[in-house]
């Protein structure tokens, strides 16, 4: 990659980024991605955004760690060293419950969660793009890629100031 | 987009702006250490130094430097375990549960709540590992290693077992769940560094966040995942410790109310413990816009709800014991109540039982200083709690000559305050380099509850 040249809208107020958004898109413009200090409710939906497919990798997660937890028990206590303990069975399934319910949450709440760090590119070394320092205090920021758009540059400053941004900048990032 | 009824009263207070809310908290982060913090630690590494000697006196010598004799063989150790572990509910209670039943309130308490469990649980390791006597070789008493003594596994038949599971997955996945939480914060004081150093920790500790809309529609699907897992982890840890009592043939511990009496204990005195802790932060830290009264009025509800629930849980066991017709089970009672450990069941039943009925009282509840008291005194009471089930159900045994009293040493005190120590130190350490509210959630709520908004 070369230099890649980004528009950025500055709004203060949820509700109007959200209208910003919708008016944005229906004019044909490609919004890069929107940055925002919080969550704002019903962005996805107005991003065009589908549901995160991450609970079914924790349900998948889930599976995984009740198979262990009963492959691990099985096989310890029933094939590979079996003992009488208190006159129960060699594999007595109703102690295994709480180590199977254990290793499923386990599993399930890291395998999601990592798998969360990957998709998102999370990790202590990542080196993100910052567009703009306040994006983390109190201002949503909407970032389109020129690149992406083949509209005038004036044009789209002038839709982000009339659908209540509040700034308009401009930022390039200098990548390799 | 939501909306709430103008009625209720806001829950942040004193107008605050989403830039409010950063500069409120993320100051914390920035100052300098303050002379109060500094005198707070000292006292906390006092107290951890003092226990860390005793800690090196029971490794040096054993076990036996505890006051246990042969028929009271669990005493202190055991207590101060289930207590630890009883605290460290709240945190992850407040943010799971409460996230699933969308009580907004949990939002400025929630942070501090869960590092409060996380170090609570840390103290409470302390005891199952200490009490191995050689701490280095119980990893392959405690987990399913692969070892040298001819695949002998650990016992999957034994509760001790289910508890080493279930602690630790509730240390871990409480961890990941506040980290989680942490992150967007974390990148709040990474954008507002302004030396090398600090921007670069924070930089590591925030993983690159940027705020992007996708990673935030995907942290809430991690959130709510997480918080439908944790809900029945925070009530399965208890339970399960309750069946290292429960699954045992003693009177007095052979009963099956046990692992819903112990959760709602366990809430209890975490509440009690949050309160105590946020009451004080809220004061130093000057955070009585955030943590409103209605805030406190809310746990002091919890309390209420849950002591009323133990109390219940003491009444019907003595009734069982009774209908039960069972003479060693109504012996064992009737011993506790009046037997020579009558003082620490009536700590019990004052502490945990009538005086959290004082919350009833709407002035009692929004009072800051009543507050403060009746959740030092819920914890004592739930201390006693632990100390009157473990030790008046095995100090007098099945043979009357066997008979005996529990008396702790200067190690068993002297453990204990190890893990207030290493708990204190702990906790003053996040209140000074971590944000103690999480300023991304509060920041979300502050346009519909805001003071503002109403």
């Amino acid at each position: 990659m070369s230099n890649t040249k980004f528009i950025l809208g500055v709004y203060e107020d949820e509700d109007i980024l959200l209208n910003a958004i919708t008016n944005i898109r229906t004019a044909g413009v490609k919004i890069h991605e929107v940055y925002s200090p919080f969550p704002v409710h019903g962005i996805d939906d107005v991003l065009g955004y589908k549901r995160s497919k991450l609970s079914i990798v924790a349900f998948l997660f889930g599976v995984l760690g009740t198979s262990l937890a009963l492959i691990m028990q099985i096989g310890m206590m029933g094939v590979d060293w079996p003992m009488i303990i208190g006159g129960k069975d060699f594999i007595p399934y109703p102690s295994f419950v709480p180590v199977i319910f254990e290793l499923t949450v386990l599993l399930a709440a890291y395998g999601m969660c990592f798998t969360f760090f990957i998709v998102s590119d999370l990790k202590p070394w990542a080196k993100p793009r910052i567009f703009d320092l306040r994006i983390t205090d109190d201002k949503h920021v909407m970032a389109i890629d020129l690149d992406q758009n083949k509209i005038d540059v004036a044009k789209i400053d002038k839709i982000l100031k009339d659908n209540g941004a509040s700034e308009v900048n401009q930022k390039t990032f200098d990548e390799a | 987009m939501s909306s709430e009824s103008v009625i209720r009263e806001p829950l942040i207070t004193g107008g605050k702006t989403v830039h409010d809310v950063t500069e409120d908290i993320s100051r914390r982060v920035e100052e300098k250490p303050t002379k109060l913090w500094m005198l707070a630690m000292t006292i906390s590494l006092g107290l951890l130094a003092i226990g860390a000697y005793t800690v090196f006196l029971l490794l040096w010598h054993g076990v036996g430097m505890w006051g246990l004799n042969k028929t009271v063989g669990w005493a202190w150790d055991i207590t101060n375990f289930v207590w630890w572990v009883g605290i460290g509910h709240a945190g992850t209670l407040i943010s799971a549960i409460l996230l699933l039943f969308r009580q907004r309130w949990r939002m400025s308490i929630n942070r501090a709540a869960e590092a409060m469990t996380i170090f609570a649980v840390i103290c409470a390791l302390q005891f199952p590992i200490l009490h191995t006597g050689r701490p280095w070789l119980a990893i392959y008493w405690m987990f399913p290693l692969p070892n040298t003594f001819g695949s002998l596994w650990v016992n999957f038949n034994s509760p001790l077992l289910w508890d080493v599971f279930a602690i630790s997955t509730y240390f871990l996945v409480s961890l990941i769940f506040w980290y989680i939480g942490l992150i967007p914060d974390f990148a709040t004081i990474r954008d507002r560094a302004r030396n090398k150093i600090s921007k670069s920790i924070y930089g590591a500790l925030s993983f690159g966040w940027d705020g992007a809309a996708k990673t935030w529609s995907r942290y809430e699907t991690v959130a709510l995942v997480l918080a439908g897992l944790a809900t029945p982890l925070v009530l399965s840890v208890h339970t399960i410790v309750s069946m290292d009592f429960a699954t045992s043939v003693i009177p007095g511990w052979h009963t099956t109310i046990f692992p819903p009496y112990f959760v709602a204990g366990a809430i209890f005195s975490g509440f009690a413990m949050v309160l105590t802790l946020m009451i004080v932060t809220r004061k130093v830290y000057k955070l009585e816009d955030y943590i409103t009264i209605q805030h406190l009025e809310m746990m002091n509800i919890v309390i209420i709800i849950t002591g009323s629930i133990v109390g219940v849980a003491y009444l019907t066991e003595l009734f069982i014991a009774w209908y039960s017709g069972v003479e060693a089970e109504q012996y064992a009672f009737l011993n506790r109540a009046t037997g020579p450990y009558w003082w620490a069941y009536a700590a019990m039943m004052t502490c945990n039982v009538v005086s959290p009925q004082l919350f009833w009282f709407k002035r009692i509840r929004t009072n800051i200083a009543a507050t403060f008291v009746l959740s030092i005194v819920v914890n004592i009471g739930m201390w006693f709690e632990r100390f009157v089930i473990i030790v008046t159900s095995l100090h007098r045994d099945f043979l009357p000559s066997s008979w005996a009293m529990f008396y702790p040493t200067f190690v068993d005190v002297g453990v204990y305050v190890f893990t207030f120590g290493l708990f204190f130190t702990c906790f003053f350490l996040f209140a000074k380099f971590f944000p103690v509210i999480n300023m991304a959630e509060v920041k979300s709520i502050i346009k519909t509850t805001g003071e503002k908004a109403k």
